[in-house]
């Protein structure tokens, strides 16, 4: 279906304008980033309760975590962060192949995150510290550190989860990019996935510090 | 030009002739019943909120006839004490049944994404809500959730009730994960609807419509979109841990692992608490456009209506310790939730003054929609004090896990959500279908439901406060024969819906056709709309010259 120059491709019939698409998008994009941070909230509600409870069961396990892969997590993270924002700069200037380079170094980063995190749970699977009812290990003084590993197994899934999701769309947009989708007119998509991906980080950013270096 | 009735009246409002009216039909050639595709393919692939909000109304209307099932076997079963026709546990499922199927698979999406999703766009003159394609998400996800929930049914279903409190429902072996695994997935279709709901109101206003210049239907959906969107996750983490809970063991509410049971409700209710607003907002919504419309005045207060709204939304976060005054919390705890529980119930309060009001020296018409608003005047008033009863601790000590609880919920809930959603259906259904429902039959059936309500429930209020425990599938032969009257009024309400059923099912292809405003109201849908609305709902974007309810400036135009 042919357009006019006045009524592009990408502009949806039910809005009046680019304008409003946009201003749309980024509003909804916005709240269901707050549904996310109230989704994680429960799960940091029930670390902050349960390490005020047990403060000395989370500073035993939490030494059974390694800190430098962890670091090494949170530097690929906030890598990726900036090669997805550089992402969106680049379509800004139209350098769209550039714009493709740049998503596929944030994939790239978040693969290598994964890596790094399967390294992590199969060490933890092999020696027995497992979450809840599964838990074998006896290395770590102290009644329940159950506890520790069920929240630290269900908060880093979930977030691995979400980090495997983002992949799963910045892919869809590597896709769409070599399609000639976007350009300096327009590149909505891009951007609301940048803002997810951000708050992915962010959420990391918090769960490292209370995780790998409580105590 | 001012109108000789009332000099004071300068404008009219306009009236939507269709171009073509079809003669065998009597509706307007062009809606979007026919037109914007035709065949199962075209609904089931559409992402035009009318027809979304058609294919929320079958399936939500399934939901309220199999749950409205379950509550007559349970009541079936309560007649007599010990064994009719269901054992103990048989019993537990079906209560259980009962409440998950009428709160998430029911009275949640209810009036949102039924008549929210039809009459949103309509009331602010936009072409459609601003994420047309999530909106059609959010019904599959509802049917897969509905799914998901259902399974529960054929594989020993719960028997947790619809609280599934721990350690009971970590450790039950009936089918708990199907149950909180459908609930999460059916929170996603109430956040997808909140969302777009948010966005819409935000963003697709006609120019000229300001806030205050919107409908309160608007104000009561955007309100509960609010909710939507804040509260909703936090459920869906509480039955992720619970599932996580069963299948791995991971102990989070499990003392001997170092959890704790209690943590669960709290979580539970954080969300719990905020979604009985999700339920009664809307209703409110509605109440106001119906008091107006049926009064032919504007409503008294509109904006302490419109900010009680967005007060409820925000005070509702604050006060879900009230439903676990037994748990053992603080006392200090449980002082603040109480007063916030009664500082709560102001705005509400609020809003029943000012329709009240309202209704003084206003032209009334008993329509049928308006039967609706009374019975909700008196029901959720009555639902909302006995509220404030059991806010007080000292009460709620001796009430709590009785049937005066299940009374209250049911008088706010069906009193009050379910009658402002019938009495909104019958109001709408004109513009819908552009066919008007049979008065006689919807007069009777209004009077079987009204009569059969207080039967069922008020007489529970007197069962509790002598000591009928909630959730009892045997009883002390003293408080039968008012648990027999309960459940003949159980039967009579359900008759009485039966027949709200079968009328506006019967309107759909035989009722008279109603034109554009058989109702004389002045919001968007029905001066600027035909009845059905053209697929893109406007011939050109609404110009926007006065606020929803000028009765007082504004002469609308009836059609017959």
């Amino acid at each position: 279906m042919a357009h006019s120059a006045t009524h592009p491709t990408w502009l949806q019939h039910h809005f009046s304008d680019a304008h409003q698409q946009r201003e749309s998008s980024k509003l909804g994009m916005w709240i269901f980033l707050v549904t996310e941070i109230l989704f994680f909230g429960g799960l940091f509600c029930a670390y902050a309760i349960y390490h005020a409870w047990n403060p000395e069961i989370f500073h035993a396990a939490h030494k059974a975590l390694d800190w430098r892969l962890g670091g090494l997590n949170t530097i690929v993270l906030i890598t990726s962060s900036l090669t997805m924002a550089l992402a969106i700069r680049s379509l800004q200037v139209n350098r769209v192949r550039v714009a493709s380079g740049y998503l596929w170094a944030t994939f790239l980063l978040a693969a290598t995150f994964m890596v790094v995190k399967y390294f992590e749970y199969s060490h933890k699977f092999h020696v027995g510290q497992l979450p809840g009812k599964y838990y074998t290990y006896t290395g770590i003084e102290g009644t329940n550190p159950h506890i520790f590993f069920s929240i630290y197994f269900v908060m880093t899934g979930l977030h691995g989860l979400h980090v495997l999701i983002g992949m799963g769309v910045i892919l869809w947009l590597i896709v769409r990019n070599r399609k000639n989708h976007f350009s300096a007119q327009y590149y909505n998509p891009v951007e609301m996935t940048g803002l997810y991906w951000h708050l992915v980080d962010l959420i990391w950013i918090y769960l490292f510090p209370l995780l790998y270096l409580v105590g | 030009m001012s109108n000789s009735a009332n000099p004071s009246v300068t404008l009219r409002a306009p009236l939507v002739e269709p171009d073509r009216i079809d003669e065998t039909t009597g509706l307007p050639r062009e809606n979007y019943l026919h037109d914007g595709g035709r065949g199962l393919k075209s609904w089931l692939l559409t992402m035009d909120h009318k027809r979304i909000a058609i294919l929320y109304l079958i399936t939500v209307s399934a939901a309220f006839f199999v749950g409205g099932i379950m509550a007559l076997l349970v009541r079936l079963e309560l007649y007599l004490p010990d064994k009719q026709f269901f054992g103990p546990d048989a019993y537990n499922q079906l209560f259980t049944l009962h409440g998950a199927i009428m709160i998430f698979l029911f009275i949640i999406p209810s009036i949102p994404a039924i008549l929210g999703n039809f009459v949103l766009p309509l009331q602010i003159g936009a072409k459609d809500v601003a994420f047309p394609k999530l909106n059609l998400a959010s019904w599959y996800v509802y049917v897969f959730g509905a799914a998901f929930t259902l399974i529960s049914v054929f594989t020993n279903a719960a028997d947790t009730g619809w609280t599934f409190y721990t350690p009971y429902s970590s450790s039950t072996s009936t089918s708990v994960i199907p149950m909180t695994m459908g609930v999460f997935i059916l929170g996603f279709s109430s956040i997808f609807t909140g969302l777009n709901f948010i966005v819409t109101v935000h963003k697709l206003r006609a120019p000229g419509l300001t806030w205050f210049k919107m409908p309160l239907m608007v104000w009561g959906l955007y309100a509960t979109a609010i909710i939507q969107v804040l509260a909703t996750p936090v459920l869906g983490i509480t039955v992720l841990l619970l599932t996580l809970e069963r299948a791995f063991g991971i102990g989070i509410f499990d003392p001997a692992m170092g959890g704790d049971p209690v943590l669960y409700q709290h979580f539970f209710w954080f969300y719990s608490h905020p979604a009985v607003y999700i339920m009664i907002l809307p209703g409110m919504g509605i109440i106001s456009d119906l008091v107006a419309s049926f009064s032919h005045r504007k409503i008294f207060g509109y904006k302490f209506v419109a900010f009680s709204s967005m007060a409820i939304a925000l005070v509702s976060f604050l006060v879900w310790g009230h439903h676990m005054f037994t748990s053992g919390q603080s006392e200090i705890a449980v002082m603040i939730f109480s007063f916030l529980t009664f500082m709560v119930g102001i705005p509400s309060a609020i809003k029943v003054f000012n329709w009240t009001t309202t209704l003084y020296k206003g032209s009334i018409s008993f329509s049928v929609p308006m039967l609706y608003v009374f019975a909700f005047l008196f029901l959720f008033t009555i639902g909302g004090l006995t509220g404030i009863v059991i806010g007080a601790l000292s009460l709620d000590v001796h009430l709590h896990d009785t049937y005066f609880i299940v009374a209250h919920f049911h008088y706010v809930m069906v009193g009050g959500t379910v009658m402002a959603m019938v009495g909104g259906l019958y109001y709408w259904w004109p513009k819908i279908w552009g066919r008007m429902y049979n008065r006689t039959l919807g007069v009777f059936a209004w009077l079987l439901v009204f009569v059969g309500f207080n039967m069922t429930f008020f007489t529970q209020f007197i069962l509790g406060s002598r000591g009928m425990p909630r959730r009892y599938w045997t009883y002390l032969e003293q408080f039968q024969p008012l648990h027999a009257f309960s459940s003949s009024g159980a039967m009579v309400m359900g008759l009485g819906f039966l027949l709200v059923g079968i009328n506006l099912w019967r309107a759909v292809k035989h009722g008279k056709p109603s034109g554009s405003n058989p109702w004389g109201s002045l919001t968007l849908e029905w001066t600027h709309c035909s009845s059905p609305p053209l697929p893109h709902n406007f011939k050109e974007t609404p110009r926007i010259d006065y606020g929803a309810y000028e009765y007082d400036k504004v002469l609308p135009t009836i059609t017959k």
